[in-house]
């Protein structure tokens, strides 16, 4: 999960902005450190070769020198962060070779669903992508906000009940990757990791046609059954009922997650309360 | 009759807080019992609990601070304890448990750690850096801080009865709302913040006002030492930012309690909206904290070089200019939220403009060093520790200011560690400066060296084996708040961390030591002059401590480095001739008004949270009464007579009399 070996080119792209931008500031971070340590030692009480200037507490060129040198940094690095912020627009597509990949990512308390309109097919807790080909992923909650990330990919995005994100990223190597939540979501919240699974663009429509044979078939039901909080250890497989499924979510046609299931006393009471409400 | 409130509220098959609850029962019990037994209870009631003097309410909000420090630290020690066991398991802290904890961390180091204790060291100097008496408001003051240890207690009180918050130190909705989060622990953490951001309210505005307009003779602003500014800056933020917080958070007390639908996922409920409210108060929050700690190393840098502070006017411009920048940058802390290329990056250039004046004052800092005699006491070891490992957290602040990095790094472990090297690193490191440094002013006797160096350098050491390798997990793509974890790349980082902790408990017991060894040979570390460090500022002027009314005369002020100025020059002769013509002085009364009215607070806060409607009421009533009770006082002053302040000032001018004697002959 090392965000510094990118699998893509917008994990690249992050990868290299924080280089630079690293590289940028250590050029004036470490000779400040270096005179710190210099000027700390060198002027030390008991150093009887050391100048001691009582009253000295004003130079205009060491200001203008001071204010300038963090100032033209910002300057450089504020170019980068302009530049990069338009380059690495999550919502900006990602070229790649064949037809491109369109994946509607719901977070649920405490599990990930992915579907794929395009292919009438849907996974949990698992994300299975042909390398090369741009991915478009639109996002949503349904329940509390998460965050998808697969750090070796790059880009992470929000995902918000009643809201739709969009990350377009693409994989270029075949492989096994993990992505998780990071965005805290409650007491499952460190389950929330999925497993990537990049495979050649040759094996992906095999992969598609095996998917659209599962005995699960997703549609309100089933999702309702996901939407409540547990932890999936199964990683099961649907078809897609309904390709609309996933604006139904994003459009709360289908309500929000409903939240812990009230077992303790203290709670039931609780709801009592909130019921006369 | 009770609410919610029942017997299942206990946690009584949990044993840590249960455990811990009952220790620390037995000790508030054992405490107690020897203050009621030693006959040390009216004294407490009438020289501390009741006192309106700016110095015993500063060493009250620290004492504050140092105690939540340890319950903070404990959370600390829990968390890193179950990361570095949780590989392929689930640790010795089941989730309900860890979020709690981790959500109680938070909360508890930013408003019952940090907070008070800035706010105290401002209380304890700033009047008598100005040369000034008290406060503006003297008994608004000891509201404001019995307000802040309402807060206090309140956290305290769910560890056992309830929950605390599993929310996060920023209860982030949907999750912080009903549906999601059902239990009282999220209402604990909101009737905290609510009542204790009104005494950090109106500790802002006691403070500003106290700047502003009560400044001795000659004092004019641009003569202030540089921790008035900074005291300035950093409260002018509190009066601006702290209504916001009590707003959005009243905003989410609506969605609890009365079913309104602001942050909520139905009916049109936004929850982007709160983390824009929450972050435009929580960003300027950070600089209330950073910018009094700026000003504590000003004034250290400075005494223990030898030298006024270099570029005075420079280092006013950057703190101005960091009080107004700071409001422009919240959004930095969303940018992974889909925000489009515009607004990142213009939030995140803004939020790297504050690094300029920032930049700014490391290198005055250094240059106030340049030409000087550098004495490495320890609030100067804290000062240096400071410069590097803030410098540190400053490059990695910038770089998660640069969205496509912040897309990389956002909620990782690396921006935890990122955000406590500049808390730790900066404000905690300027709080241990500032507290070693005025400690004689306050109580008469300097710290022990020895031990106060041994913490410095646990604490240092200690922080670098417990952060860095945070770093570098965070860039293994850890994400913060995990209760367990799979992953075996992450499990030797989070060991080490684990270790550092442990450094840093050992730095912590030294401080504790430190503290006990100080009072034992306080007679051997007593400061007779009221100039332990050879200071330049006004508080040294006077005898440590301070007599209640601090000067007896005015002190005149023509230049900056006040003191500093009649240590060498021309007042030196006048000191030494004439005997200032004493005056009646009229003090404040000492006034229980702020503990009752935090008493009744408290009950009000305990029973809003219990939904105990008859309770609420009675504390509601109680504390407004107080208020009233208050308001038709007939005496509110009392004088101290002009004989009465010669005897006391005698004594003070007799020693520095001395000083200056052996000063101008050597």
């Amino acid at each position: 999960m090392n965000i510094l070996d990118p699998q893509g080119p917008i994990g690249a792209a992050d990868k290299t902005i924080l280089i630079d931008s690293v590289a940028i500031m250590l050029a004036i971070v470490l000779p400040t450190i270096a005179a710190i340590f210099a000027f700390a030692f060198w002027f030390r009480a008991s150093n009887t070769k050391a100048t001691y200037w009582p009253d000295w507490e004003y130079s205009g060129r060491i200001e203008l020198v001071v204010w300038s040198i963090p100032a033209l940094t910002v300057i450089l690095l504020g170019g980068v962060a302009w530049i990069g912020s338009h380059q690495l627009d999550p919502a900006t597509p990602v070229e790649g070779t064949g037809s491109p990949v369109r994946i509607q990512v719901v977070s649920l308390d405490w599990k990930w669903l992915f579907i794929y309109p395009d292919q009438r097919i849907a996974t949990v807790n698992t994300l299975t992508v042909p390398a090369g080909a741009s991915l478009r992923f639109e996002l949503t909650s349904g329940s509390v906000m998460n965050a998808f990330f697969i750090p070796q990919f790059g880009s992470m995005i929000y995902t918000m009940n009643g809201m739709v994100t969009r990350l377009h990223l693409r994989a270029d190597n075949e492989g096994y990757y993990q992505g998780l939540s990071s965005h805290f979501s409650g007491d499952g919240f460190p389950d929330m990791l999925f497993d990537v699974h990049v495979i050649s663009p040759l094996a992906f429509p095999d992969w598609v046609a095996k998917t659209a044979r599962s005995d699960l078939v997703l549609n309100a039901e089933s999702y309702g059954k996901l939407a409540l909080q547990t932890v999936e250890r199964d990683k099961p497989t649907y078809r897609l009922d309904d390709p609309r499924l996933f604006d139904a979510i994003a459009t709360q046609m289908i309500l929000p997650g409903p939240g812990p299931k009230i077992t303790s006393e203290a709670a039931q009471s609780y709801i009592g309360a909130s019921d006369a409400r | 009759m009770l609410g919610k409130l029942n017997w299942s509220a206990i946690p009584i098959d949990q044993p840590i807080p249960m455990i811990t609850s009952a220790v620390v029962a037995l000790a508030i019990l054992g405490i107690l019992a020897w203050v009621v037994v030693k006959g040390h209870m009216p004294y407490l009631w009438e020289e501390w609990i009741t006192s309106v003097d700016h110095k015993r309410i500063g060493v009250m909000y620290i004492l504050l601070a140092a105690v939540m420090l340890l319950r903070g630290f404990a959370d600390a020690i829990m968390m890193r304890g179950q990361q570095a066991v949780a590989f392929h398991s689930q640790g010795y802290l089941p989730p309900e448990h860890f979020n709690q904890i981790f959500s109680a961390h938070g909360t508890i180091m930013i408003f019952f750690v940090a907070m008070p204790f800035v706010i105290g060291l401002m209380n304890l100097v700033v009047p008598l850096q100005l040369g000034v008496r008290d406060v503006a408001f003297p008994t608004l003051n000891s509201v404001g801080f019995w307000l802040t240890a309402t807060g206090a207690l309140l956290v305290n009180i769910s560890l056992v009865i309830g929950e605390f918050a599993r929310t996060g130190w920023l209860p982030y909705p949907p999750l912080s709302e009903l549906t999601y989060s059902p239990g009282v622990g999220v209402d604990y953490y909101l009737w905290s913040l609510e009542i204790s951001g009104v005494g950090t309210l109106v500790a802002g505005i006691n403070l500003v006002t106290t700047v502003l307009k009560l400044r001795t003779r000659g004092m004019t602003l641009l003569r202030m030492p540089m921790f008035c500014w900074t005291t300035l800056a950093s409260n002018l933020l509190i009066v601006a930012a702290f209504p916001i917080l009590t707003a959005t958070l009243a905003m989410l007390i609506l969605d609890r309690y009365f079913g309104f639908h602001f942050f909520t996922n139905e009916a049109g409920g936004n929850m982007m909206m709160f983390m824009n409210l929450i972050w435009a108060w929580g960003h300027p929050e950070v600089y209330i904290l950073i910018l009094p700690a700026f000003g504590v190393f000003s004034e250290v840098v400075s005494t223990f070089s030898g030298k006024p502070l270099f570029g005075y006017r420079s280092m006013v411009l950057a703190t101005m200019a960091i009080c107004v920048i700071s409001f422009m940058v919240w959004l930095h802390h969303f940018f992974t939220m889909g925000a489009g290329p515009d607004v990142n990056a213009i939030f995140g250039i803004a939020s790297m403009i504050i690094a300029v004046p920032t930049g700014v004052k490391i290198y005055n800092w250094l240059f106030t060093m340049y030409g000087g005699r550098v004495r490495f006491a320890t609030p100067m070891l804290w000062s240096i520790g400071f410069m590097v490992t803030f410098i540190i957290g400053g490059l990695t602040g910038v770089l998660v200011a640069v969205p496509p990095a912040d897309f990389l790094l956002h909620n990782s472990l690396f921006l935890v560690a990122h955000f406590h090297n500049v808390i730790i690193g900066g404000v905690l490191f300027g709080a241990f400066a500032g507290y070693t440094y005025w400690f004689p002013k306050a109580f008469g006797f300097r710290l022990h060296e020895g031990f106060g160096k041994a913490a410095f350098w646990f604490w240092l050491i200690g922080f670098y084996v417990a952060f860095m390798p945070l770093y570098a997990v965070g860039m293994l793509g850890m994400t913060r708040r995990m209760q367990h974890y799979d992953v075996p790349e992450w499990r030797p980082w989070l060991m080490l961390a684990a270790f550092g902790a442990v450094l840093i408990l050992i730095g912590i017991v030294f401080q504790i030591l430190q503290l006990v060894v100080s009072i034992r040979h306080r007679d051997e570390l007593c400061d007779r002059t009221g100039d332990p460090w050879h200071g330049r500022s006004l508080e040294w002027a006077t005898a440590s401590p301070p007599p209640v009314f601090n000067f007896a005369i005015p002190p005149d002020v023509r230049g900056e480095g006040a003191y500093w100025a009649m240590k060498t020059h021309a007042q030196r002769q006048d000191l030494e001739k004439h005997e200032p013509e004493y005056e009646d002085i009229e003090m404040p009364r000492n006034s229980p008004t702020g503990f009752v009215c935090a008493f009744f607070a408290t009950v009000m806060g305990f029973a809003l949270i219990w939904h105990i409607w008859w309770m609420v009421a009675a504390g509601l009533v109680g504390a407004f009464a107080t208020f009233v009770a208050f308001a038709w006082r007939d005496h509110d002053e009392y004088v101290i007579p002009a004989a009465e302040v010669a005897r006391i000032d005698r004594a003070n001018l007799a020693e520095r009399r001395a000083l200056l004697g052996a000063a101008g002959s050597s």
